[in-house]
């Protein structure tokens, strides 16, 4: 006899179904931002659930800040040719070189923010009405108050005094033109839940995530990949270490952490006995309190 | 987050703290989260940095909780926030909301998804207006499980006869209410106290710790087992060889429960079918239940789209055009307008819709219905009647609390301006 009960994995799972069908049935064109770390990964898993047996009813956008990891890039383009869906990438050093950015200077310099405009040209060019991120709100207070369903203005951004709240499974979509929305499927899953996730459904993830010998330069308190974009400054050494990273991003502000998970088992533990938060590697989010929230306002993911 | 890794097998509990910083809301949001390990080094480092820089004298939980600019800067939680913590039994999801009553709408968004709601009472206060407000949305919502928190139990010397009478006024006035399940635990958030661990200070009191209680009481028994109902939210029409002739009506089971062979009813069409197999990626079921999404196949071949129902025949949802609803209005700008329009969302459709009448307002301090003054505006909790543009599938709230909930969308703003519950 049955319980009716599902496992907290299937009840995350059945209701992120749901909103990526929503987003299907509100919006005339809806995209998934891409970026190749585990969180849109699961996306992607999520959305071929949602539409199988059809095919996924939306195309892939990776902003890629030219600073990206090659294995990243790799994966990205072997797993969007499995799936069979189209990639658009938007490119940080074409805004650049294009004027419509300019790169920051100092010594801490980084594209992070700069990603900010060229996903906005990204979905104006393509006339995308809807966005569908990885972004959970167990990730960083500001996410914490994140709608599902993120409404943006003509600008793409985000009002935190004005967001419209979200009851039961009613969502909604209606928007002015010119408008678009953010919509996150994994608000609730925690960081655990993905990975345990992954596992279940033995998805594969870019080799970054496992433990790997790796040159990287200690800055500021986080391990920094040695690679064209990170070189060292005085008095800082290319050391040689086994390392993993805990999210990937931009290579110049993903810190690898220092580990022997080589395998999903392995990562599962780690993660499960960490004490410091994933974006505790980020670089970017330790520049002010409020630096998400700031970033989110202007229109960032 | 747990030492140890979340098995598999492991299920969901949400649940809504509301109430305010006097109540030592956060300080046992912060409690639950410290004493599971689910908050980390980096984070209780930047609130250590930010209790100093604002002069606070200890450590201030709050501002793990309190993440906006304004919030900080007013020392106010103005919204929703979702906290997720895990055991290895159990994950929770915590919706946490202010408790003032100019945040009424907040917490109704907070309750909207919970399985149970914490409600906490000052020892020294005992039940107040406060407490019985949230006790009432609790109940409006149709929230299957209370648990009232007497805390501070440290500032009453741990007194027995201080718990009593919490526990005896609030009886007394819960008993008007249509509540299930009422558990009543002594804490002290502050000294953690029957919180985690049984206190050893309250050997009179022989009931579990609050966290026993959350991973233990039993969840899933407010979804509804009987009533099939399956909104349709999006048909599947793959266009390749393999699967030509499919056509799946994706959907998330809403009630009951749906098995290869059953008989069913479309609505709006009445048309009848049966069912030929429920598929998911991962294979054919066997049966489908909330909350699972799935794609489910007809024998017949019936003209069916989103915001179609499919029900069992001698099951059946009703159907009409006025619905009688108990709001509670979001909108800061725009009070309800008599007879105004609006659009109203209701599982997976969308139809416009005219308010016919309001019927009483209800005052939320002291529960009585207010039939003189009919003007609902923001916070405002009220009776009213609508008639829908085309029929609704729909369930009394009570029954069902996803084919009973609306949603009010202005037509000109976009904005969510009331939720809705089916009476």
């Amino acid at each position: 006899m049955s319980s009716y009960t599902v496992s907290n994995l299937a009840h995350l799972e059945a209701e992120s179904i749901f909103i990526l069908r929503e987003v299907a049935a509100q919006f005339e064109n809806p995209c998934l931002l891409f970026s190749g770390g585990k969180d849109s990964i699961c996306c992607a898993h999520l959305a071929y659930k949602a539409f199988w047996p059809s095919r996924i009813p939306f195309r892939f956008v990776h902003v890629d800040t030219g600073h990206n990891f090659q294995e990243t890039l790799d994966y990205r383009d072997r797993f969007v040719a499995k799936l069979g869906v189209e990639l658009l990438v938007g490119s940080v050093q074409a805004t650049i070189d294009a004027g419509r950015a300019r790169e920051e200077k100092g010594p801490n310099a980084s594209r992070n923010a700069l990603q900010t405009v060229t996903l906005l040209e990204t979905l104006e060019a393509h006339g995308f009405d809807a966005a569908i991120g990885g972004a959970r709100r167990d990730e960083e207070k500001a996410r914490a108050k994140e709608r599902v369903f993120s409404h943006r203005d003509e600008f793409g951004q985000w009002d935190p005094k004005n967001q419209r709240p979200e009851l039961w499974s009613l969502f909604n979509g209606r928007k002015a033109p010119g408008e678009h929305f953010r919509v996150f499927p994994l608000s609730n899953w925690t960081e655990l839940d993905v990975w345990n996730y992954i596992k279940q459904e033995q998805v594969e993830l870019p080799s970054l995530y496992f433990a790997h010998q790796r040159e990287v330069i200690e800055r500021g308190g986080t391990l920094l990949a040695h690679t064209p974009f990170v070189t060292p400054r005085d008095g800082e050494e290319i050391q040689t270490r086994t390392v993993r990273f805990r999210t990937i991003g931009d290579a110049t502000c993903t810190g690898a952490v220092e580990s022997e998970a080589a395998d999903l088992d392995a990562v599962i533990a780690e993660v499960a006995a960490a004490r410091q938060t994933e974006r505790g590697t980020r670089a970017d989010d330790k520049r002010s309190e409020t630096s998400m929230e700031d970033r989110k306002r202007a229109g960032y993911f | 987050m747990h030492t140890t890794a979340q098995a598999h097998d492991v299920d969901l509990l949400r649940f809504t703290t509301a109430g305010s910083v006097d109540d030592g809301k956060s300080t046992l949001i912060g409690r639950l989260m410290y004493d599971t390990k689910t908050i980390f080094e980096d984070q209780l480092e930047a609130v250590e940095a930010s209790s100093r820089k604002r002069g606070d004298e200890n450590v201030n939980l709050a501002l793990l909780t309190d993440g906006l600019k304004a919030e900080r800067e007013q020392g106010i939680t103005i919204d929703v926030a979702y906290r997720y913590f895990a055991t290895p039994k159990r994950k929770f999801v915590i919706a946490d909301t202010p408790g003032h009553i100019q945040y009424t709408r907040n917490m109704v968004t907070g309750a909207s998804t919970a399985n149970l709601a914490i409600i906490l009472v000052d020892a020294r206060k005992g039940v107040i207006e406060q407490t019985r407000r949230h006790t009432f949305l609790a109940t409006l919502l149709r929230i299957q499980n209370v648990v009232v928190c007497v805390n501070k139990m440290d500032l009453v010397d741990y007194a027995e006869a201080a718990f009593d009478k919490v526990v005896q006024d609030f009886h007394d006035f819960a008993s008007k209410l249509d509540i299930p399940s009422t558990t009543f635990i002594p804490i002290s958030a502050l000294r953690g106290d029957n919180v985690v661990e049984r206190s050893a200070s309250m050997g009179w009191y022989q009931g579990p710790s609050l966290l026993y209680h959350l991973e233990t009481v039993q969840v899933g028994s407010e979804a509804n087992h009987v009533d099939a109902r399956f909104p349709v939210q999006h048909v599947i029409r793959p266009h390749s060889d393999q699967w030509h002739d499919f056509r799946g009506y994706a959907g998330q089971v809403m009630g009951g429960v749906f098995k290869p062979g059953d008989d069913v009813v479309v609505l709006p069409s009445g048309f009848q079918s049966k069912i030929k197999a429920i598929h998911t990626a991962d294979g054919e079921l066997e049966e489908a239940f909330w909350p699972q999404s799935v794609a489910i196949t007809l024998e017949n071949e019936i003209d069916i789209s989103r915001g179609d129902m499919l029900v069992k025949p001698q099951n059946q949802p009703r159907v009409g055009q006025d619905l009688e609803l108990m709001v509670c209005w979001f909108s800061d700008t725009a009070k309800l307008q008599p007879r105004g329009r609006y659009v109203l969302r209701h599982t997976t459709r969308e139809v416009k819709a005219v308010v016919t009448d309001v019927r009483y307002k209800v005052d939320i301090q002291t529960l009585h219905r207010v039939e003189d003054d009919r003007e609902i505006g923001l916070n405002d909790i009220g009776r009213i009647a609508v008639r829908t543009a085309a029929p609704l599938f729909h369930d009394e709230y009570r029954k069902n609390r996803m084919t009973g909930s609306v949603i009010l969308v202005d037509e000109f703003t976009n904005e969510t301006v009331a939720a809705g519950m089916i009476r």
